[in-house]
């Protein structure tokens, strides 16, 4: 399964705007312990290695979308 | 000192060298009589092929070390004649707990499947395991030569030279090959100059064994940072004698003589335990994590085995399980090529297919121990979040990593090995352990893998009788025919008569599988001929 970096999530606004706040109030560490039980639980929903694996090349690379990583 | 062990010292006897003069001539000098050297040394007692034990010591290990014996190591130590009494000796264990901070985190069953011989795990101290082997090779009318230290070593083409230290002197050895057998600080792997490449972990643990009468029950119990230790992890595990493991990450900074001083390793115990019951310290170490192996377990003629081979750390249990199975791959190849049976190159397949099991155990290894011990501030978080979310939340389970548990390597790209032409499913491919399961011979309850394993043994599913004649006229004794059907209609053979040995060798009737002697697949066809196993077995004796 390659990596959809097409547009993909309902309603984008809502969803950023319940990110930002479910840091509400947290502490900086807090926030990360948080984001990093975000990323596990979104990643168990992905499920696949290499779209996973093609995630992370997507989120290093500053440079480039990750249609070029894939 | 343990109140509830009393170490052996066995006799040193002056070699027979030293007294009447000369050179000692085997065919195998082991070096090292602890677990490993003590394993091979039975193996090939029980080949007939003549070897000289030595050990620069005169007793049985110091502590408990390793205690936890894996199914695949019990199952080569049931061939090497001593599984009955380790497992007697020993407590079974299948249950293992893991808390987070003051909670518990979640609960695993290692669950071994029903219908197989030996248990997932036994734990026993290993100077227990090395005295029912010790007690094994004497059974074989073998003996050890202790206090009998190697001291140099010169490898020629057509042998190896091994100078003997003894309390009355030196003496030397000529054999034909020699086992180093002596563990991770080995002396043969110095005095070969050999390259011993890997990571050292930045950190100590104390590590302590504890007689109580404990109410824990037999499970294993591993915390992440837990109140009555914060920041870092605590393993407890049981032992045989109301003898406790107990394990303390302590971080770098540490210092290794002050914490081994009971003033400070009874205050810990006392504050995981949590009440006053009494307690004795019987052995207390610490010690860093080293994970490292040896580019090449074959060099000439020294062929490394266990931790002077590979050394990991203890999480998952893959030292002594793995130096076992070393020994279990080396021996029957040894022993073929001292007897002429196969050319030496037959050696080459114990170092890649050792290599690779080694590999394997230094990845999960390493994993476990990153996991335990992180290495960054990021890392740290994605462990605690990876902890926090175990307790509600199943998937979370799969990625806690105390220690990924021992379980035997398939060698998938053995030089061995026959691929499949014909369709199987399951975990029976070549170069993978066979799998036990129950069986019953005149009316017996037994198992199979008791039938297996020692010789080259092709093993026939619900054998037409005049197929299994042709194949016998055609293999003569190059293979043992062990046949196994799912009724009793066919006289002698094994009976299947649970269905367990058929589902997991995806078995039908006329399937055939070629087995080593030790026990891993080497090919295996739904319609076997003459012909094929020919070819099969000439390909798994390295010719």
């Amino acid at each position: 399964m390659a990596l959809n970096t097409q547009p993909n999530i309902d309603r984008p606004d809502d969803f950023y705007q319940a990110l930002i706040e479910a840091h509400a109030g947290l502490t900086e560490e807090q926030s990360a312990a948080l984001n990093a039980r975000l990323i596990l639980l979104l990643a168990n929903q992905v499920g696949d290695l290499d779209t996973l694996r093609a995630a992370l090349a997507a989120a290093r690379d500053a440079d480039g979308p990750a249609a070029s990583v894939t | 000192m343990p109140s509830t062990y009393k170490a052996p010292e066995y006799p040193y006897v002056k070699p027979t060298e030293l007294t009447a003069g000369g050179i000692a001539r085997t065919q195998v000098a082991i070096v090292g009589a602890g677990p490993i050297g003590l394993a091979a040394a039975i193996d090939l007692a029980q080949q007939g092929i003549d070897f000289i034990l030595v050990d620069d010591n005169n007793t049985v290990s110091v502590g408990s070390r390793a205690i936890c014996y894996a199914k695949r190591a019990l199952e080569i130590l049931d061939r090497l004649g001593c599984g009955d009494a380790i497992c007697a000796r020993g407590i079974e264990w299948k249950v293992g707990k893991v808390f987070f901070h003051d909670q518990l985190a979640y609960q695993f069953d290692l669950l071994p499947e029903p219908g197989h011989k030996r248990p997932a795990f036994v734990n026993l101290q290993q100077y227990h395991l090395e005295e029912c082997l010790v007690a094994r090779l004497a059974e074989l009318g073998h003996g050890v030569r202790w206090k009998n230290k190697a001291v140099g070593l010169a490898v020629r083409e057509d042998g190896v030279r091994v100078d003997i230290e003894t309390p009355d002197g030196r003496y030397t050895i000529e054999a034909g090959y020699v086992i180093a057998a002596d563990g991770a600080r080995s002396a043969l792997r110095d005095l070969m100059g050999l390259d011993w490449k890997g990571q050292v972990f930045h950190d100590r643990f104390l590590i302590a064994d504890v007689h109580m009468k404990g109410e824990f029950p037999t499970e294993r119990w591993f915390w992440f940072d837990p109140p009555f230790h914060p920041g870092q992890s605590v393993l407890l595990h049981r032992q045989a004698d109301d003898v406790w493991r107990i394990d303390f990450q302590l971080g770098w900074d540490a210092d290794p003589e002050e914490e081994k001083q009971p003033e400070r390793v009874i205050p810990r115990i006392r504050a995981m335990l949590g009440d006053d019951r009494p307690f004795e310290l019987e052995w207390v170490s610490v010690y860093t994590f080293q994970c490292r192996r040896l580019d090449n377990f074959v060099h000439g003629r020294v062929l490394f085995v266990g931790d002077a081979a590979h050394q990991v750390s203890p999480f998952g249990a893959r030292g002594a399980n793995s130096g076992f199975q070393d020994t279990d791959n080396l021996c029957w190849k040894l022993a073929r090529v001292l007897r002429g049976e196969s050319s030496p190159t037959l050696l080459a397949s114990y170092d890649s297919e050792r290599v690779e099991a080694a590999d394997e155990n230094l990845l999960n290894s390493t994993r476990a121990t990153d996991f335990i011990t992180p290495k960054s501030a990021v890392s740290r978080t994605f462990r605690d979040a990876v902890l926090a979310l175990s307790r509600t939340h199943p998937f979370a389970r799969r990625l806690v990593n105390s220690g990924r548990l021992s379980t035997p390597t398939t060698h998938r790209a053995s030089p061995l090995s026959t691929p499949d032409h014909d369709a199987f499913a399951g975990a029976m491919v070549p170069g993978a352990p066979a799998a036990d399961a129950p069986v019953q011979v005149d009316g017996h309850a037994g198992w199979l893998l008791d039938h297996l394993g020692g010789r080259f043994d092709l093993l026939l599913f619900d054998a037409d009788d005049a197929d299994v004649r042709e194949l016998v006229s055609g293999l003569g004794d190059a293979v043992r025919i062990v046949r196994i059907t799912s009724s009793g209609a066919v006289q002698g053979p094994l009976i299947d008569f649970e269905g367990h040995a058929e589902h997991r060798y995806d078995a039908r009737p006329g399937t055939a599988y070629l087995l080593r002697p030790d026990q891993h697949i080497a090919a295996r066809w739904r319609s076997p001929t003459v012909d094929g196993v020919r070819a099969a077995l000439a390909r798994a004796q390295g010719h």
